[in-house]
């Protein structure tokens, strides 16, 4: 039959293909990588041949450092005597880790089931939308100290906090994105449901949840990465020592005579974001089956 | 006939959409007898969709007596008496084929191993063996249409309801599509009542053709199609096939709405070439 072997030649690749065409992605990231490195060495050539200066601003060794100085530096010991620089700042990235676990966990539970509320009350989400909008035009840094003082001295462990704050972060595009999947759901998805004399409950499990995994996702990917930047910052007033935030106050104390060491932990810092972007991305491959067409 | 006896029965439905809004069908009496393939036909915005799911209780007449299978549609409804079927498959694309016809068994609790049973047997009915773990995406148009078909028949409903479930299909396949229906149709014995706007198919496939006129729906005249059974591709070339399309036609326009030319099939422009239209 004509139909059937079209159907054939849309299933999955074979893995000999995937694992080529994986290849061919590594080879691209890779090359951008290299130019980007170039670029950036070329305009520090460039600019202490030319003395380029913007109002202060001048290029070299503290402003620009050379690409494999930064690099060079995370192998040298962080101080006389000490351990390597990447070790301490391994450490550091697995306590920031750790709380932005939590409070991307935490948050995005708690937008998920915001959501799942709020999609089935009009007058609820009238009510309650604005306010969780304007929760997120408060500065994080204004509520990261209150967050500490509140969860302070009630037995819980200082890098709870620090979730707590990285979870407030997360938890709104969640709500938001997760709404609007909800609410995405096919008219006649609906009506076929009542047609099986299906409720709330089954409407919501079989049609709404998996109709908005597609958004939740995207939601996440955004989430993820924010829950780090939540994370290191809610360091800062919760005085948990050991984070990332901590590295990053404390070697930009020493900029000017180390400016290498706070974009090296600027680097560490940004590839703990990625990786908490690819195990988002690696979740929605496992979860989401949907038309090709149709992922993103 | 009595209306006991009537698989549906309408009596005065009107329906008014918003206050004082459109009024989209008016004063519809109809029976369906057990067994019938009653198709509605009309102009785009004759409400014979709304009509439809008035009988599903998707939606609440305005004023008028339904009963379906001698109940009120609520309770027709959740003793699951009818399967629907639309335009568009709607198939879940998170499901596998035959996860997607066994979804209303499995909301009424049917064991995994009885719904196993029971998806077999309805892709065998609807040909569409060895694609039970295909996705919906992975299929045609044509196919996934008859996936959805298998669904609305998984209880083995006394009535199906379809709402111009070949509409989206090229000719062709509408075409198969077709003589497979009547096919099902025989063999399981169900009522049908089917929504198009092709006069060619509404004829084809009924044993009585519903013409309905444009805003405020109005029933203008019912035809017979007494055409022979089993009906086939000669069916299109029988005379009485045209006769009975030109019948329908000329009811249509005495409703006042001939608006169907969107989707004319070949012999309807033949004809009506023929009839110097």
């Amino acid at each position: 039959m004509a139909t059937a072997t079209a159907a054939r030649v849309r299933e999955q690749a074979p893995l000999a293909e995937r694992l080529g065409s994986w290849a061919r992605q590594a080879a691209l990231l890779l090359s951008v990588l290299a130019v980007l490195w170039g670029l950036w060495e070329l305009f520090r050539w460039a600019g202490e041949k030319t003395s380029f200066h913007l109002g202060q601003f001048t290029v070299n060794d503290r402003t620009f450092p050379h690409l494999h100085d930064i690099f060079g530096t995370l192998g040298e010991p962080s101080r006389r005597n000490g351990p390597m620089l990447i070790e301490v700042l391994w450490d550091a990235a697995l306590v920031t880790a750790k709380e932005a676990a939590a409070g991307f966990a935490l948050g995005a539970s708690i937008g998920f089931l915001l959501a799942v509320v709020l999609v089935h009350s009009r007058l609820l989400r009238r009510g309650f939308l604005p306010y969780i909008v304007a929760s997120q035009t408060v500065p994080i840094l204004a509520i990261a100290p209150m967050v500490v003082v509140w969860l302070g001295g009630r037995g819980l462990p200082s890098w709870f906090s620090v979730a707590v704050i990285a979870a407030y972060l997360t938890f709104f595009p969640v709500t938001i994105n997760t709404l609007r999947g909800l609410a995405s759901a096919d008219p006649r998805a609906l009506e076929l449901m009542r047609s099986y004399a299906g409720g709330r409950l089954a409407v919501l499990w079989r049609v709404r949840i998996p109709t908005s995994l597609p958004f939740v996702f995207a939601a996440l990917k955004i989430s993820a990465t924010a829950s780090v930047v939540g994370a290191i910052i809610g360091e800062l007033p919760a005085s948990v020592g050991g984070g990332l935030g901590n590295a990053i106050l404390n070697f930009n104390q020493y900029y000017a005579s180390a400016p290498d060491r706070l974009w090296a932990t600027n680097l560490i810092a940004a590839t703990l974001g990625i990786v908490f972007f690819l195990a988002v991305t690696l979740a929605e491959k496992l979860v989401v089956r949907r038309a090709p067409e149709n992922v993103a | 006939m009595s209306a006991q006896r009537a698989v549906v029965s309408l009596r005065g439905v009107s329906k008014e959409f918003g206050r004082g809004g459109v009024v989209a069908l008016e004063g519809i009496d109809l029976d369906v007898r057990p067994g019938e393939f009653v198709s509605l036909i009309g102009p785009s915005g004759c409400g014979k969709s709304t009509l439809l799911r008035i009988v599903g209780d998707l939606i609440q007449p305005t004023a008028g007596g339904v009963s379906v299978n001698g109940k009120p549609p609520r309770r027709a409804r959740e003793d699951r008496d009818y399967g629907i079927v639309f335009q568009d498959a709607v198939l879940f694309d998170w499901r596998t084929v035959e996860k997607n016809i066994a979804l209303p068994l499995e909301m009424t609790g049917w064991s995994r191993e009885r719904r196993r049973t029971r998806v077999r047997e309805l892709l065998d009915l609807v040909e569409l063996s060895g694609f039970e773990k295909h996705y919906p995406w992975q299929l045609s148009g044509g196919m996934q249409q008859r996936v959805s078909i298998a669904r609305a028949l998984s209880f083995s409903p006394a009535l199906l309801l379809m709402d111009e479930p070949f509409g989206a299909l090229d000719e062709m396949t509408r075409e198969r599509m077709n003589l497979e229906l009547l096919q099902i149709w025989e063999q399981t014995g169900s009522t049908v009542i089917f929504v198009t706007h092709s006069i060619a198919e509404a004829v084809f496939l009924s044993t009585r053709v519903v013409v309905m006129s444009p805003r405020p729906g109005r029933i203008t005249g019912l035809v017979d199609i007494d055409l022979p059974r089993p009906r086939g591709n000669e069916t299109r070339e029988a005379a009485r096939y045209a006769e009975l399309i030109r019948d329908v036609r000329r009811t249509l326009r005495r409703g006042g709405g001939f608006e169907v030319d969107e989707d004319t099939s070949v012999e309807e422009r033949l004809i009506a070439a023929e009839e110097g239209l």
